[in-house]
């Protein structure tokens, strides 16, 4: 990897770090509304993954969504409009925080019922290999959507149609409030694939450049053997599941515990000293900028206007009535 | 014009948009090898090949859900649903999915997609099997749903369907298959959202589609040898709804029957009959009845089932009582 590759994935991970610590200020505030998930403590796993994507490899996630936008190209000021409500948004205040999308970047959502965006997965890789496209689909969500059936038929859809898909699942380790071990079979997210006879490997998600690589590997085996494959990556959610978890699943020491040790930014900004790939002084500058990149952005979003009343029924259809 | 039957009709608009567009491509249980389980798509297999006539895993939320994806790249899948009973495993993606992407995600996302599905009760296949829950459907914002009585419409609708970018519940009769009518020979494409006068008159007017539209015209046909003269108003689409004909037929006769095959309670006559005193209420010279299966599930026995289904006489019945 290039140096100013090293940097951006810095950049991208403070930045979504960055947002999500606004967006908690703006929810508090009440300029946030309905259901906001953090996705602070996650940043290596998006960040990682979809920096080793082509621009054809298509992503789609579930409703923890605001780090992939920032990673998939949407600008930070979209992102915090979309939050706000506004018509700048990128779902022009349609879709709030768990729908955001940029299909000229190849970010296909932000989908907000669990599982449900799997079978969809399944049919963009279909879509693509119909049409002679070597585009790999990533698909990621939570741990909790192994546990509903559309999981279970789109993994059976992907290995009989030997689709391009790469299944990503982050387990954080509980779904809501309902840990792994009392939701499910297996604990091991990734044996779940094994059913499936697709092939499969686990990742730390704490350090994007395990990820990275983990994911560079995955995504050129779907690419090139025209299969599916599941990659699991185990993660942890410093914040509860959405604004308002009393978070009484799991003890305030286990969360500090792995804030402490297992901080991505943090072990990612130690690798990067200890390896001299840069100085501590690049990684500030890059820290100053983010800083200020939000603080504009939230102004841009906080000024932006609403929608308008005349288009309630705006893209209700393409063919109207 | 040739006289064709309803099967005959949709298949041969299936062939001829999968001629004419080779984004066009069929996914479903059994459409295949087997030749489809209604015998819709039988020799599509052989002539278009398997990549194109998609036999799928019994999965139904996963058939619609790989549809939407597929739609998504670009293509312009018929996502086929062997019975409207089995939608209710994909209702999730039906008006959850489909219903909603384009709207809530600012028209970034196009779904150029047909679902088709086959209601209906009539052939002793008990509760489960034989249901008419199109205002289910119909109900969501974001879907349309056409449901044709003929063939001609059938064929006209399912090919603007198919051309159409929005996401599409095509709704067939199981027990109209095999029905016969004219059917324009050549292109004719039929305007999805419009309803049709399927036969004028003066005295009253039904309402009604998809199988009752066949009940209803044979009611009219009895009315008329007693003198009465029914005008039928086909609905074809019931989102959008489409109530320009029903208004006007409406205000010229002044009482109104609505027939449809579902249940009575939150129905089609329960909308239209809402409509109309809504918007034609000075021209209301009696209470607009509703003729509707009784509010059971279907019985497998066959008297028991006819006994729950729409008559014919019920709808004599009902038109007696409006004028």
């Amino acid at each position: 990897m290039e140096k100013n590759e090293y940097l951006e994935l810095f950049h991208q991970m403070i930045l979504i770090r960055l947002v999500e610590e606004q967006a908690t200020l703006l929810y508090q505030q009440g300029k946030i509304g309905g259901f906001l998930h953090l996705y602070i403590g996650q940043e290596a796993v998006s960040t990682g993954l979809i920096s080793s994507r082509h621009s054809q490899d298509r992503v789609i996630t579930a409703y923890r969504d605001h780090g992939v936008a920032i990673n998939c190209g949407i600008p930070v000021k979209i992102v915090l409009a979309e939050l706000l409500g506004k018509v700048t948004g990128c779902s022009e205040g349609r879709g709030g925080s768990m729908h955001m999308a940029d299909v000229g970047n190849n970010f296909w959502g932000g989908h907000a019922i669990v599982g449900a965006h799997l079978p969809i997965a399944a049919g963009m890789a279909l879509g693509d290999r119909y049409q002679g496209r070597d585009s790999v689909t990533i698909c990621m969500f939570g741990d909790g959507a192994t546990n509903i059936g559309y999981f279970h038929e789109a993994l059976n859809l992907s290995k009989v149609w030997n689709l391009s898909v790469l299944w990503v699942c982050e387990n954080n380790l509980y779904g809501m409030g309902t840990s792994v071990e009392r939701a499910s079979a297996v604990s091991e997210i990734r044996q779940k694939a094994e059913g499936y006879l697709i092939p499969n490997s686990r990742v730390d998600g704490m350090d994007v450049m395990k990820v990275h690589e983990a994911a560079q590997k995955a995504i050129e085996t779907v690419r090139s053997n025209r299969t599916p494959y599941f990659l699991e990556i185990e993660t942890y959610r410093f914040r509860g599941h959405s604004m308002g978890d009393p978070e009484r699943y799991r003890t305030s020491d286990e969360v500090k515990c792995w804030q402490d040790e297992e901080d991505p930014i943090g072990i990612y900004h130690k690798y990067l000293l200890d390896n001299k790939i840069v100085s501590s002084g690049e990684l500030d500058v890059i820290e100053k900028a983010a800083e200020q990149e939000v603080q504009a952005s939230v102004q841009f979003a906080e000024s932006s206007p609403e929608p308008l009343a005349e288009d309630l029924y705006k893209n209700l259809y393409v063919e109207m009535e | 014009m040739p006289r064709i039957t309803m099967r005959e009709a949709i298949s041969q608009a299936l062939w001829e948009e999968m001629e004419r567009d080779s984004n066009v491509f069929i996914m479903g249980e059994e459409v295949g090898v087997w030749g489809g389980s209604y015998a819709v798509t039988k020799g599509f297999y052989d002539h278009f090949g398997g990549e194109r006539v998609k036999d799928t895993p019994i999965s139904e939320a996963t058939i619609v859900g790989a549809a939407i994806g597929a739609a998504l790249t670009g293509l312009r899948p018929i996502a086929e649903l062997m019975t409207i009973n089995f939608a209710f495993s994909a209702f999730e993606h039906i008006v959850n999915q489909a219903a909603k992407l384009h709207y809530m995600f600012a028209g970034q996302m196009v779904l150029p997609l047909v679902i088709r599905t086959v209601g209906g009760g009539g052939r002793q296949l008990a509760a489960t099997h034989s249901q008419t829950p199109d205002v289910v459907f119909a109900h969501f914002p974001g879907l349309k749903v056409v449901s044709p009585g003929t063939p001609e419409d059938a064929k006209g609708l399912l090919k603007s369907a198919i051309r159409s970018d929005d996401p599409i519940l095509f709704i067939e009769s199981a027990t109209l298959y095999q029905s016969r009518g004219e059917v324009t020979e050549g292109e004719n494409l039929i305007p999805i959202g419009k309803s049709k006068i399927q036969r004028p008159g003066k005295d009253v007017t039904i309402v009604s589609y998809s199988k009752m539209l066949e009940t209803s015209m044979k009611a009219a046909d009895q009315l008329a040898q007693e003198g009465i003269d029914v005008e039928i108003v086909d609905l074809r689409t019931l989102r959008p709804l489409d109530m320009e004909l029903v208004l006007e037929s409406f205000k010229k006769t002044n009482r109104a029957v609505i027939v449809e095959e579902g249940w009575r309670s939150y129905g089609v006559g329960a909308e239209v009959s809402a409509r109309i005193y809504e918007e034609a209420f000075d021209y209301v010279d009696a209470p607009i009845q509703r003729v509707a299966q009784k509010e059971v599930p279907l019985p497998y026995n066959r008297d028991l089932e006819q006994l729950a289904l729409p008559q014919v006489e019920d709808v004599v019945k009902a038109v007696k009582e409006v004028l």
